[in-house]
């Protein structure tokens, strides 16, 4: 996935267009977890729907493989099951009810889902829902998936077991990852490389590598010196916005 | 010791209060209609107000009783005309709606017609649809139709467009084509929206029969319970006429709770969030 200097704009009601995202430029190797954080209203959900086709650019290029977005909200539909959500891309891809079914099935036993498949959304907890939802983008087939702050409405314990549950399962199934979020922790936590975004017009303003070996720990020291230098980087981008935007 | 003591007794005010709240959930009813009962009767007889103005609700109770066969066949034809109609209009309004909805054009050339067309006085048009359907059924079927479609219409639109956007756009980067977007996630949605604007023409669809029954008259032997609570005005039979009202009161109350039960049995997830049956 390569986003090359794109920009994206919109006509605020009356007045002078509001620029989401000014000459933004980030990439994604295969089976890598990018994490974009940043500040809110940065444009991360506008970068999100550009790579998903949702939008298109006003400037810049997006060469990337077919992707599929996994919103914040779980957006379940509330009548079907768990396991029919999960199925739906496939339903959509016209394979047969039955062979959805299994296939799906086959990812709650694996994922530590099974006993949930015929349970209505409002029947799950916050964090069941969105392991849904995320099985639900896995089996959209594509290698590219857009996680927009997935765990964002979670309570802290419940995202810290998303977070080794998410883990587990792109080991399971790898695939190419933009992860955003406005949690430096979970970027670190999660990902193979962190882009820093600065306040609106979002751009890049530092991109770290996160070494260590996975599972990573939120105490271990080098995991906490990575989330000190994200933070440092997300004080510079504001700094350099209040200097003056375009310095 | 204190915690196998104090387990029951606490247990026990919630069972009570449920007990207490079911069995008030039927005793209120009750206990409000032989209120209404009581000062109605009692107006009737301490008033001294005719019998053919107003007959008492033991004058009513004898004539249902008397006329028992001859309310149940003038129902029939009634019943026929009210459920075979809003079957009808939650078909004809739901396809409306849906082509509204898709169709911009469509919405802003039609919606204003099916306004006014509710505006449109049965009588004004009652003879036209006896000049093509003659005294049978079928004109009183499309006037109860016209008359309740128009509810189901209004809901269902509003269904449709209470789709979350979102919602929407999740389903588009799951390549879903516009019709999949409609089967999975608006159809479902727009569903208990229809029942309950059917729901809602139902409290109009009886009155609709017996303005059909009136307006594109027959005069067989049981042509209807409009039909014959005109005929016993005009007779002076008024508690007959009353009669005939309680029976379709009765029919109206049974229409709307089966609606409801049908609504809960289809959209199950619509229910649930509601909770009671309203």
């Amino acid at each position: 996935m390569r986003v090359a200097r794109v920009s994206r704009s919109y006509g605020a009601g009356n007045g002078a267009p509001v620029q989401a995202l000014s000459e933004i430029s980030l990439h994604a190797a295969a089976d890598e977890l990018l994490a974009v954080v940043g500040p809110s209203g940065c444009g991360k959900t506008t970068l999100l729907e550009l790579i998903c086709a949702l939008q298109a650019p006003d400037a810049g290029t997006i060469e990337c493989m077919p992707a599929a977005l996994m919103p914040q909200r779980d957006l379940l539909l509330p009548w079907l099951s768990a396991l029919d959500n999960a199925a739906l891309a496939l339903r959509i891809a016209h394979v047969p009810r039955a062979r959805a079914r299994a296939r799906a099935a086959e990812l709650f036993d694996e994922l530590g889902l099974a006993g949930f498949e015929q349970a209505r959304p409002h029947e799950l907890s916050g964090g069941m829902r969105q392991r849904v939802a995320f099985v639900r983008t896995l089996l959209s087939g594509k290698r590219l998936l857009c996680l927009d702050e997935p765990f964002g409405a979670l309570d802290a314990i419940t995202r810290a077991e998303m977070h080794a549950w998410l883990a587990n399962a792109l080991r399971r199934e790898p695939r190419t990852v933009v992860l955003v979020t406005h949690d430096v922790e979970e970027a670190v936590v999660l990902a193979d490389r962190v882009a820093v975004l600065s306040p609106r017009p979002g751009r890049v303003v530092r991109e770290l590598e996160i070494g260590p070996a996975r599972p990573r720990s939120r105490t271990d020291p080098e995991v906490v010196a990575l989330r000190e230098r994200a933070l440092a980087a997300l004080g510079q981008g504001a700094g350099a916005l209040a200097a003056g935007p375009g310095s | 010791m204190r915690h196998d003591a104090g387990a029951p007794a606490s247990g026990r005010p919630g069972r009570d209060a449920t007990a207490r709240r079911r069995l008030g959930a039927v005793l209120a009813p009750v206990l409000l209609l032989i209120a209404l009962l009581g000062a109605w009767e009692g107006y009737v007889g301490l008033g001294g107000v005719d019998t053919f103005v107003l007959p008492a609700p033991h004058e009513v109770a004898a004539a249902a009783w008397d006329n028992a066969g001859f309310l149940a066949s003038n129902l029939k034809p009634t019943a026929e005309e009210v459920v075979l109609g809003i079957g009808l209009a939650l078909l004809s309004g739901f396809a409306l709606a849906v082509a509204i909805h898709l169709s911009p054009v469509l919405r802003r050339a039609v919606y204003p017609l099916a306004v006014g067309s509710q505006a449109v006085p049965i009588a004004v048009i009652a003879p036209l649809l006896v000049f093509w359907w003659g005294f049978g059924v079928l004109p009183k079927l499309v006037v109860v139709t016209l008359i309740c479609f128009f509810p189901v219409l209004v809901t269902t639109v509003d269904g449709l467009a209470a789709v979350d956007p979102d919602e929407l756009k999740l389903l588009r980067t799951l390549d879903a084509s516009r019709w999949q977007a409609f089967r999975f996630a608006e159809l479902p949605a727009a569903l208990p929206a229809a029942i309950s604007g059917a729901r809602i023409a139902l409290t109009v669809a009886v009155i609709g029969a017996y303005i059909a029954e009136s307006q594109t008259a027959t005069t067989g032997a049981y042509a209807g319970l409009g039909r014959e609570i005109n005929a016993d005005l005009e007779a002076l039979q008024t508690p007959r006429a009353y009669a005939a009202a309680l029976v379709l009161f009765v029919f109206a109350i049974a229409c709307f709770y089966t609606l409801a039960l049908a609504e809960r049995r289809l959209a199950p997830w619509a229910y649930r969030s509601r909770g009671e049956v309203r």
